[in-house]
């Protein structure tokens, strides 16, 4: 039982040409920015968004097939979805919307399964509320409800957690992950926050600008970023360049000297806790020197990040006791070090 | 609506008064030289009982038809593009501007007797319906039908239709979806839309007596019978006229929230 | 489309108000003289006959202009015991003259300036081949008439009760014009109206006589009322109609003398 998907579409002006594969009980995380196309895919898997080209087959059944003018209506296909914004039916009570698609396909004993669901997700004494008397966790858990009580071999999350407030997502998450891993099937997440992807999946996906940039495991993908994005989700430096040796020639000019032997195209990481900044140029081990001009300070934690531009652009961690004693301002002139051996490198 | 009490600046207030009069005083006027002593053997006297009796069927009727014929249209003018919908649309809107006792003469040329279609009505199937309870049923719905029309279709275009993705994800067909999402979801405007098509049917007066022509029991409508009995029972005119008022005011008042813009 | 406005709209609307007859168009007048106006309420029947009576008035004296509102004579008696603003008032039966000046509203008395007679009107060619009233019981047969509460009706129910012919109509108009474009349109087969009304319908219209002793005779009054702004004005226009000349206008649209 497995999904193999291979999406083209065009929406307005974004163009959609991903493919995606997954397995049965896999978690698969979509990450991307916002405009990537993340919605569209689901929504194509769906059968909401017709494709341009390509081919939706899932579990041995093509669902979708422009090329041979195959088209599974949505109603028709074992996908459920749950939407950024629940879509609840504000006309009906939470128990009927749970049970909507049991009625809808004529499951016998709707009512009494959806109550059973209902139980499952701890909202058994809000049978009959509406929606709109509901909270934000609550009306998640209801559309989880709805979307699983029709059993769907695709389960699609479109942002389940981005419609709630910072205290309650976290809780919700915790929650989510449990339900999800009780259901069979395969399920896909679309998120913009890494912390969401890493918790609830095992395989991440990253599209930007309608295409597949990085996919494979959450550990292996936060380790060796292959685009700025998700390099930026992370929190850690990216550089790309051609590697000869210990020497990397970067695509700004720039070389950069690391602790592994590489050759031709690569990527390399470094952390910006590796990035050491200094009043005057160091004199030193640190192979990779540079004069460099401090342009954005952020706060994160009890960390400082540092935005230094120049010859290169790479982001420093330090703290604030430091950034006092060096008197790091927006413009000021420093110098910073990375050691070769504080560098990550691997193919591009 | 600011938290602090600004008056009402003077130009805007006298005007609106002015305004407000304009429509008031009518109304006190009837209310003041109705006959009242006479209100009950007027309201109930046979010719009058009769014209009430078949506007309200009338009327009702006419909504009934602009029901059927009316939501489909709404339907498709909301959610279907094709060419020429612009045009078509200002087509079906247009009895809503039109004087109605135009109305009711282009109802003629395509009903009547001669009419375009009435010709083969009439040959093929003997119906006719000038001169008929339908055809004035046929008039009030060709004048009323728009209300209905614009009311549905801008609720559909109003609603939100990731509600109708939804219920297709979790296996409702097109017939289910609309049946148990979209109609509950645009009801309000349904209601409002099939209420003032109503209160419109009862008022018309030119199409009906230009379509229908006027006879008690089976085209005299209120309206008709009001115009006519101002020549010869002004009194009685009077209080049919305050029937037809007082309606029209409890519609208003039910529909107030709904339609005429709620604060 | 602004619903809002429109659903106003529909509500003045509903207050179903009368159909506020419309007024003629006025002769134009020369000369830079005071003009003197003077409002005529006139029966439908009399439309063409007084609009060639307008002419001619303001031929014989170029100071007066007349306008005229014309529709049913309860209608127009109706709108003048309201107030409406008339000069001159001339009906097509005695009790609609009758109303106003037992309110006191008229001027001196009314005179007797015309009579009509009625008649049959079918659409040009009569292709129901009618004869007479009797055939106007025929089934199937499409016949309107005036509404009882207008001078045309009432009479058309007096000329059906002489000749012993019970109809009922498939329609009461409101007015005698109504009734001949119903039946110009060929919307109705039949329809009883007056002879001048015949006349004036053109060719898509004829008349079948009906026999002098079932036909009744119309009277047409006319008189000035109390409510004229300018008395002098319009007694010269009511003794314009009486004079030999409008007489002869009268009589070229068909109707009898007083």
């Amino acid at each position: 039982m497995s999904l193999l998907a291979q999406v083209r579409l065009t929406r307005g002006s974004l163009e959609l040409d991903v493919e995606v594969a997954a397995d049965e009980g896999e978690v698969v995380a979509v990450l991307g920015p916002n405009g990537a196309g993340k919605s569209s895919l689901l929504r194509a898997l769906a059968g909401l968004l017709p494709l341009a080209q390509g081919q939706i087959t899932l579990d041995g059944t093509v669902l979708e097939d422009p090329g041979k003018n195959i088209f599974v209506p949505p109603e028709q296909r074992p996908v459920g979805m749950v939407f950024q914004d629940y879509l609840l039916f504000p006309h009906l009570s939470v128990l009927e919307n749970v049970a909507f698609g049991l009625r809808s396909r004529r499951v016998p004993a709707a009512r009494a399964r959806a109550r059973g669901w209902l139980e499952r997700v701890g909202l058994t004494d809000l049978a009959d509320v509406r929606p709109a008397a509901l909270s934000g966790g609550q009306a998640q858990r209801v559309a989880l409800a709805r979307a699983l009580a029709t059993d769907p071999r695709l389960l699609l999350l479109d942002e389940p957690l981005s419609a709630l407030d910072v205290t309650t997502r976290s809780e919700t998450r915790r929650d989510l992950r449990r339900h999800l891993a009780t259901v069979s099937g395969i399920r896909l997440v679309v998120t913009h926050d890494p912390l969401e992807a890493m918790a609830l999946a095992d395989r991440l996906i990253v599209i930007e600008g309608g295409r597949l940039v990085q996919s494979g495991p959450a550990a292996e993908v936060t380790a060796r970023p292959r685009s700025r994005y998700v390099a930026d989700l992370v929190g850690v430096n990216l550089f790309s360049g051609r590697a000869r040796g210990t020497q990397v020639e970067l695509v700004t000019g720039c070389a950069l000297t690391v602790g592994d032997q590489a050759q031709a195209d690569v990527f390399v990481v470094v952390h910006p806790r590796a990035v050491a900044v200094f009043r005057q140029r160091p004199d030193g081990t640190p192979r990779n020197v540079w004069p460099l001009r401090a342009s954005d300070i952020d706060l994160h934690g009890d960390r400082v990040r540092v935005r230094l531009v120049g010859a290169v652009t790479i982001v420093a961690e330090v703290t604030p006791a430091a950034l006092a004693d060096l008197g790091l301002a927006d413009g000021r002139e420093v110098w910073a070090a990375v050691k070769a051996t504080e560098t990550s490198v691997y193919p591009a | 609506m600011g938290r602090g009490r600004r008056p009402v600046p003077l130009p805007i207030g006298i005007l609106a008064g002015a305004s407000a009069a304009f429509f008031i005083l009518p109304l006190i006027g009837l209310i003041l030289r109705a006959p009242w002593a006479e209100l009950w053997p007027d309201l109930t006297a046979p010719e009058s009982l009769l014209a009430l009796r078949l506007s309200l069927v009338a009327s009702l009727s006419a909504t009934a038809l602009a029901l059927i014929l009316g939501l489909p249209l709404a339907w498709i003018y909301a959610r279907v593009v094709f060419p020429g919908r612009t045009v078509l649309r200002a087509l079906t809107t247009l009895p809503m501007v039109l004087p109605p006792v135009v109305g009711g003469v282009a109802l003629l040329m395509a009903f009547g007797r001669r009419g375009l279609l009435g010709q083969v009505l009439d040959a093929a199937f003997g119906i006719r319906l000038p001169f008929t309870t339908a055809g004035a049923v046929l008039a009030e719905t060709f004048v009323a039908m728009p209300f209905l029309v614009l009311t549905v279709e801008a609720g559909l275009r109003s609603m939100d239709r990731r509600y109708e993705d939804a219920a297709r994800t979790l296996g409702a067909g097109r017939w289910t979806v609309l049946r148990r999402v979209t109609l509950p979801l645009v009801a309000p405007s349904l209601f409002a839309g099939a209420v003032l098509c109503w209160a419109r049917a009862l008022g018309e007066f030119g199409a009906t007596i230009t379509f229908a022509g006027n006879f008690p029991g089976r085209t005299q409508t209120l309206p008709l019978a009001v115009y006519l009995a101002l020549e010869t029972r002004p009194d009685a005119a009077i209080l049919l006229s305050l029937v037809l008022l007082v309606v029209s005011l409890v519609v208003l008042v039910v529909l107030r929230d709904r339609w005429l813009g709620s604060a | 489309m602004n619903i809002r406005h429109c659903s106003l709209v529909a509500v003045v609307g509903l207050v179903a108000a009368a159909c506020s007859p419309s007024p003629s168009p006025t002769p134009p007048q020369g000369g830079g003289e005071q003009t003197r106006a003077v409002t005529v309420f006139a029966a439908a029947s009399l439309t063409a006959a007084f609009q060639s009576i307008g002419w001619a008035v303001g031929r014989a004296d170029p100071r007066l202009r007349a306008e005229f509102n014309l529709a049913g004579s309860s209608t127009l008696a109706a709108q003048i015991q309201q107030g409406a603003p008339a000069d001159v008032f001339a009906s097509a039966d005695q009790p609609n003259m009758q109303k106003l000046v037992d309110t006191g509203l008229v001027m001196g008395s009314p005179r007797v300036f015309a009579t009509n007679r009625l008649q049959i009107v079918v659409p040009a060619g009569n292709p129901k081949g009618i004869t007479g009233l009797a055939d106007l019981r025929r089934p199937g047969l499409v016949v309107v008439l005036c509404a009882p509460a207008v001078p045309c009706g009432r009479y058309a129910l007096q000329v059906l009760q002489r000749a012993g012919v019970g109809l009922e109509p498939a329609s009461q108009e409101a007015d005698v014009k109504a009734v001949v474009s119903k039946v110009a349109l060929g919307e109705a087969d039949a329809g009883i109206v007056y002879v001048t009304d015949v006349k004036a319908g053109g060719v898509k219209v004829q008349g079948i006589a009906i026999p002098d002793n079932e036909n009744v005779v119309a009277t047409y009054p006319i008189a000035v009322l109390k409510t004229a702004h300018d008395g002098r004005a319009a007694q010269a226009f009511v003794d314009f109609v009486l004079s030999p000349p409008g007489q002869r206008v009268l009589a070229g649209f068909g109707f009898g003398s007083p």
